[in-house]
């Protein structure tokens, strides 16, 4: 006991006797990383976790000045970027950090995908990396409303509108997420409620699933690197891998200060209900691909509507995604994958074009 | 006693015959079915105008101003006997025109809103007095601007009274120089109106309340604005300016040296967008044709465009500094909000020229300037803090790399620990 007294001072000590620091230590020292040639993919799982970091703690610094309603919003987000002390600062990092974060369960998600990292027993690790995804994404959503101008306000009244489309429960949904008929102060104060406490909660107990497993499991080795045989090398988590991963999130936080310092986020005009939507409407980036693929579909598609069709589309699309550690038998079998690989490249390939067209192809094209 | 009751029933039955009956059917029966059928498009073309003519549409037929009776199919419906007038004469168009239009109960079963002082009106004009006193068949009347069998209200945009329609409409006449030959009168009002500001309003921005020519000059009693009332026409809708002018110097030397008013220095048709260029003594300036530069009036009209420039400069100034920031991506827009009230400053300050008193126009600037200076200053406060942000975000990414230097030399000692337990 005094070597480890020795060791780590007497407030470790205090604390180990009362909760049990030496049992932790235990458990964080027993992790293992492999190293290989794919080993950088492991760092974008903590990245993403270091931004959600970033945005529950600048969003909490926002929540003292911003007012939820149809009247304040806007005026209380133009005083935090004009009046208070670097109120422009803790926006733009929240705004830039939202982005940066969904970039990066994106790319988490695909190497995760491309690596086999969900075959089994890490099928349940996938699903709730699915869910968070669906959580950020509804993050993104809600937020965008928050401040109230005219662009978040009308790019919500076209998204809930395609949600209205859904077939059987759109027209609920609509009202549900409106809180009406119309996007209303009621839609705002509504997603205000789901962006800081629905969300939140959620995403406290899936991620803390999602952490819970990856510890238990350790990190997949891919089977390209597995079958190969030869000695696996490794590296602690604590102290090595935990020292790469804060040099990671030092170089996001320097990239942070430059955005919101180069390009400070925007708050254009207040909404106006009664104004003609601006032209050039669009949504979030990361929705770009849905929004342009709706676009692209023709009215009607045999004899169903376009627009219902390529919801019903991607929400297929999404639980074919969700499902395939199920769907990947030979993967699950340990034998080599290459038509999931392709679909995986061909989902990547997909997403990344029509981002691109959403914001380079005329607006009534 | 027996005949004169008999003679007052007959009288009764023709008026009644020939007097247009609300909701009667158009009586494109009769009348129009042989006046299509001879082939000749003189009696034909008015037949079949007919049909898009407000009277057709509102249930009145031919015989409501030619008389007859369409219930006849021959040459007995056009009996003069039976009220049949044919092709009415220009001196008896106003006639019967006037017959309904000037009946306030029987216009008032088709529209009550519509005006019935049209033939008074028009007894007034310049139109009406020449036919009237000189017999002079050229001037207009009725159907010279409602065209007989395809009248149209004038809210419909293809009447020729729509107000996109009227300056042609009036310019058939008057900007034909061989037919107004004998009224020593210009005939280049159309083309110099069509080169003014109101033509441009209505024509381009399409804002129909844009004046045209009957708004200064009357529809029915059109006559031209005489000399001191100039300045009551333009200020039907130039309220301030008009009020101003009434009280000022001007006012009562230009009606002694026989200036007609506003057209002095705006002109009447050809009204240019009024500029600060006009004010003061320099080279497009209106008031160089009357003051010098060591007049009293030369003096003010120099001062009057000083207050004038500086407080443009000034807001352009201001507004200049607060875009650079906007577009920095700092927030001003409370100050670019506050800075339209020197926008305002400077409209009512080019509008107080008209009270032509350096006084009025400082009242009116100094407020302008005070508002733009401090926006300016916020816009300089704006562009400071980008700076002060911007060497901040140089520290900060100092201090970050330092940390993530000391980091690399911790990994490097770390793993040549582990690599030295390992091996």
């Amino acid at each position: 006991m005094a070597t480890v007294e020795k060791r780590h001072g007497w407030l470790w000590t205090w604390l180990d006797r009362r909760v049990g620091l030496a049992e932790l230590e235990k458990l964080a020292r027993k992790k293992e990383i492999p190293v290989h040639r794919h080993t950088v993919w492991y760092y974008l799982g903590g990245m993403t976790l270091f931004l959600f970091m970033i945005q529950v703690s600048t969003g909490i610094l926002l929540l003292f000045y911003y007012r939820p309603s149809a009247e304040e919003a806007f005026e209380s987000v133009q005083f935090l970027m004009a009046e208070v002390e670097f109120g422009w600062l803790i926006r733009s990092i929240h705004s830039w950090a939202a982005n940066l974060m969904i970039l990066m369960l994106f790319v988490h998600l695909f190497s995760v995908l491309l690596l086999k990292a969900y075959a089994p027993p890490r099928e349940i690790t996938w699903f709730s990396g699915m869910g968070l995804m669906g959580l950020a994404m509804g993050f993104g959503f809600t937020g965008y409303l928050l401040p109230w101008n005219e662009l978040a306000y009308f790019a919500t009244k076209v998204g809930t509108e395609i949600t209205g489309a859904m077939p059987v429960i759109g027209g609920f949904l609509r009202r549900l997420l409106r809180g009406g008929d119309e996007v209303t102060g009621a839609t705002l104060t509504r997603f205000y409620g789901i962006h800081v406490a629905v969300l939140p909660a959620l995403t406290t107990g899936l991620l803390g699933l999602h952490l819970f497993l990856v510890q238990r499991h350790g990190m997949s080795v891919p089977p390209g690197v597995a079958g190969r045989g030869a000695p696996r090398r490794t590296m602690p988590f604590l102290p090595n891998f935990l020292l790469r991963d804060l040099v990671g999130w030092l170089s996001a936080l320097a990239i942070l200060a430059a955005l919101a310092a180069y390009l400070p986020a925007e708050l254009g005009r207040k909404a106006d209900p009664f104004l003609p939507a601006p032209a050039g409407i669009k949504p979030e980036w990361y929705f770009m691909f849905m929004f342009q693929t709706l676009k692209y579909l023709p009215a009607y598609v045999l004899g169903v509507e376009g627009e219902i069709v390529g919801i019903v589309g991607f929400g297929v699309g999404g639980l074919f995604l969700a499902l395939i550690p199920f769907l990947d038998r030979r993967t699950a079998r340990g034998e080599a994958s290459r038509l999931f690989t392709w679909i995986g490249v061909a989902i990547i390939l997909y997403m990344v074009v029509l981002t691109y067209l959403g914001y380079t192809a005329s607006a009534t094209k | 006693m027996r005949l004169a009751g008999l003679g007052y029933a007959l009288a009764l039955l023709l008026t009644l015959a020939s007097w247009p009956a609300e909701g009667a059917s158009p009586p494109t029966d009769r009348c129009a079915a042989c006046h299509l059928e001879t082939g000749d498009e003189r009696l034909a073309g008015p037949a079949r105008e007919f049909a898009g003519d407000i009277h057709a549409a509102k249930g009145l037929g031919c015989i409501a101003c030619h008389g007859g009776d369409a219930r006849e199919s021959g040459l007995e419906a056009m009996d003069p006997a039976k009220g049949y007038i044919g092709k009415p004469k220009r001196q008896q168009i106003l006639q019967v025109c006037g017959r309904c239009h000037s009946d306030a109960q029987f216009m008032k079963r088709y529209n009550p809103s519509l005006r019935v002082d049209q033939v008074t009106e028009y007894a007034s004009s310049v139109h009406g007095r020449r036919l009237k006193e000189l017999g002079d068949s050229k001037v207009a009347t009725c159907a010279s601007c409602h065209p007989a069998h395809s009248i149209r209200p004038p809210s419909d945009p293809k009447s020729s009274v729509h107000p996109l329609r009227v300056a042609d409409t009036c310019g058939r006449c008057h900007a034909d120089a061989k037919y107004m030959a004998g009224y020593k009168i210009p005939t280049d009002q159309l083309q110099k109106y069509k080169s003014s500001v109101h033509s441009q309003a209505m024509t381009v921005k399409g804002d129909l309340s844009a004046p045209t020519c009957n708004d200064c000059h009357g529809n029915h009693g059109a006559v031209p604005p005489g000399i001191s009332w100039v300045g009551n026409v333009c200020g039907q809708c130039h309220t301030v300016m008009a009020e101003l002018f009434k009280k000022s110097v001007h006012a009562k030397v230009f009606v002694e040296m026989g200036n007609p008013g506003c057209a002095t220095c705006h002109e009447n048709h050809a009204i240019k967008p009024a500029s600060d260029e006009m004010l003061g003594l320099g080279d497009k300036a209106v008031c160089a044709a009357c003051h010098g530069a060591d007049d009293k009036g030369g003096k003010a009209a120099t001062e009057m465009r000083a207050r004038i420039d500086a407080l443009r400069t000034a807001h352009d100034k201001a507004q200049a500094i607060l875009l650079k920031a906007e577009h920095s991506g700092m927030e001003v827009s409370q100050a670019s909000f506050d800075l339209n009230a020197a926008s305002g400053a400077l409209v009512k300050a080019r509008t107080a020229v008209h009270a032509f008193s350096v006084d009025a126009v400082a009242k009116e600037a100094e407020p302008g300037l005070a508002v733009s200076g401090k926006a300016f200053a916020r816009g300089v406060r704006a562009l400071e803090e980008l700076a002060f942000r911007r060497k901040g975000l140089v520290v900060s990414v100092v201090i970050i790399l330092a940390l993530i230097v000391g980091l690399v030399l911790k990994i490097r000692q770390v793993d040549r620990r582990q690599e030295g337990r390992d091996g």
